[in-house]
């Protein structure tokens, strides 16, 4: 099957062809799968070897210069490790860019904690600005990519994961998907996890809406889409309770509860799979509805 | 937000020896020790003979870039950037003041002149790798890139990621003015431009303070491989 790194492949190789403000920055991780890309433009896919912070430090002079640099590399290298750089770089320098991670939060089970970065949104959140993508199908992934690579000079973190949905959806950037009618509140699936939230919600009478753009949030579509059951629960691929403030500010001038589900914070020391992380933080199918139906009902 | 461009004045040019006067609108005295000026020849002469940068052209795509990567102590910069005519003298006696365009780092977005956004260290040459890299990726293969590091901003390791890309890329339009007054906690066994040397720059070491010897460093030939420019001055302690 697909994956949606693998078309992050195509689609930038395409929007280098196309685009001759578009660089491409890596850091020896998906090198590979660029080669032909390099050889058709070698001034515009730089592969700066392992050195992450000037990953994003050679972005920000790119777009200094009035480039638009897409840099990619692991979650845990493109956010974590160079947060800094994110946070000069780019913003305080007032340039933008594109950041395309792979290998999030539990993608490489057994590749452990160094090779997982679920506090990626959460950082993100400390900064002004950042348009943040998370989609949970390759089409969906080509949709929101096109739109990041085009959308101006904005900063921009598009979240590709090997967990993915059966199905695409048709995803509008910055907007959330009504995808099930309910009246007993509403759950909100980010990404990858829609399919488990579906099976979970299965005969429950709730709301499900689709969110693979969780910066911004969506507020409006969250108000429009509660009725008079003021509960939501926020079903997030990443650290647990990341959007739990936005849901707040959204819903500040009533009472309401919200319960954020998502990666827990607790160092998990398993290896294994990606199924058998997910039913161990309780986000796949059967936990999520143990734990929805206890909140809700 | 004060910043504008100096008017033209009719009288003659700001020269080197006007630069102690206009640090003193930002400092009150016209006596400045070694840490506060180690920059300031290394930037007149950059400023004043080899740029090519001028008010007019701070938008220009094809103009020379120099950006301050240590950004501590940016008296000496603002100086220059006052007498070249990017900022109006008159705003440097504001400096670090609430309204002030003038911090004791300087901000691009505030700064006329100014290309980044400095004062966290080793951020400059990784940048400036990046606007080489944009530069020759739009086909400007002319106009030349400049960044001030410190010998002690050096500890970072970051300026060692974009030195040692830079060589193995052959980036022959980035160039490196390191200045060195002894402040490396630890220092550099066998000189810092040795660590150019190691990884395939065209690296010399001059006095940074001489400014013929400034000027012929600046503009020695390196075909091929950037070029970096060590200026020893005195000891920050001594």
């Amino acid at each position: 099957m697909e994956t949606m790194r693998e078309r992050f492949f195509d689609v930038t190789t395409d929007l280098l062809d196309r685009d001759p403000r578009i660089a491409l920055l890596l850091a020896d991780i998906s090198a590979d799968p660029f080669t032909e890309a390099a050889r058709r433009h070698p001034d515009r896919v730089v592969n700066v070897g392992i050195r992450e912070q000037l990953l994003i430090g050679a972005a920000g002079g790119m777009a200094l210069t009035g480039m638009r640099p897409i840099a990619h590399t692991f979650a845990s290298f493109l956010v974590e490790r160079p947060f800094e750089q994110v946070k000069l770089d780019l913003e305080h320098q007032g340039v933008g860019a594109v950041l395309v991670s792979a290998a999030g939060s539990y993608d490489w089970p057994a590749g452990g904690r160094t090779h997982m970065a679920p506090g990626d949104v959460a950082l993100l959140d400390t900064l002004p600005g950042w348009t943040v993508h998370v989609p949970g199908h390759p089409d969906e992934a080509e949709t929101l990519l096109r739109h990041a690579a085009a959308d101006g000079d904005r900063k921009v973190y598009v979240r590709l994961s090997a967990h993915r949905n059966a199905e695409a959806r048709p995803v509008t950037p910055g907007r959330f998907l009504r995808v099930r009618e309910g009246r007993r509140g509403v759950v909100l699936a980010v990404g990858p996890m829609l399919d488990a939230v579906l099976d979970a919600t299965e005969g429950l009478d709730v709301t499900v809406l689709y969110a693979a753009t969780v910066r911004p949030f969506d507020a409006a579509g969250l108000r429009a889409a509660l009725g008079d059951r003021p509960d939501v629960v926020l079903v997030e691929p990443y650290l647990a309770g990341t959007s739990a403030n936005e849901a707040h500010d959204a819903l500040a001038d009533r009472p309401h509860r919200v319960l954020g589900l998502g990666v827990p914070r607790e160092e998990h020391r398993h290896y294994g799979s990606i199924p058998e992380h997910l039913a161990a933080y309780g986000l796949d199918a059967a936990g999520l509805r143990d734990r929805i139906t206890a909140y809700l009902w | 937000m004060t910043t504008a461009l100096a008017p033209q004045r009719s009288a003659r040019p700001y020269g080197f020896a006007d630069l102690p006067g206009l640090m003193a609108r930002m400092t009150g005295d016209e006596k400045h020790g070694p840490a506060a000026t180690s920059t300031l020849d290394a930037l007149w002469v950059l400023y004043d003979r080899v740029l090519d940068v001028s008010p007019s052209s701070v938008e220009s795509p094809d103009r020379d870039r120099f950006l301050l990567s240590k950004g501590h102590g940016p008296m000496a910069y603002y100086a220059v950037l006052a007498a070249k005519g990017f900022l109006d003298p008159e705003i440097l006696a504001s400096f670090g003041t609430y309204d002030s365009p003038l911090g004791h780092h300087p901000d691009r977005l505030l700064v006329p002149g100014a290309e980044i956004s400095s004062g966290s260290l080793g951020h400059g040459l990784p940048l400036a790798v990046g606007t080489a890299l944009g530069l020759r990726a739009q086909g400007l293969l002319d106009p030349a890139v400049w960044v001030l590091i410190g010998d002690a901003e050096f500890d970072e390791g970051s300026n060692h990621e974009a030195v040692a890309f830079a060589g193995a890329a052959g980036l022959d339009r980035l160039h490196v003015v390191a200045i060195d007054n002894s402040s490396a906690t630890h220092g550099w066994r066998g000189g810092i431009a040795s660590r150019f040397e190691a990884e395939g720059w065209s690296a010399v070491t001059v006095d940074g303070r001489d400014h013929q010897a400034l000027y012929e460093a600046y503009t020695a030939p390196h075909p091929g491989r950037p070029h970096a420019v060590v200026a020893r001055v005195e000891p920050k302690n001594s």
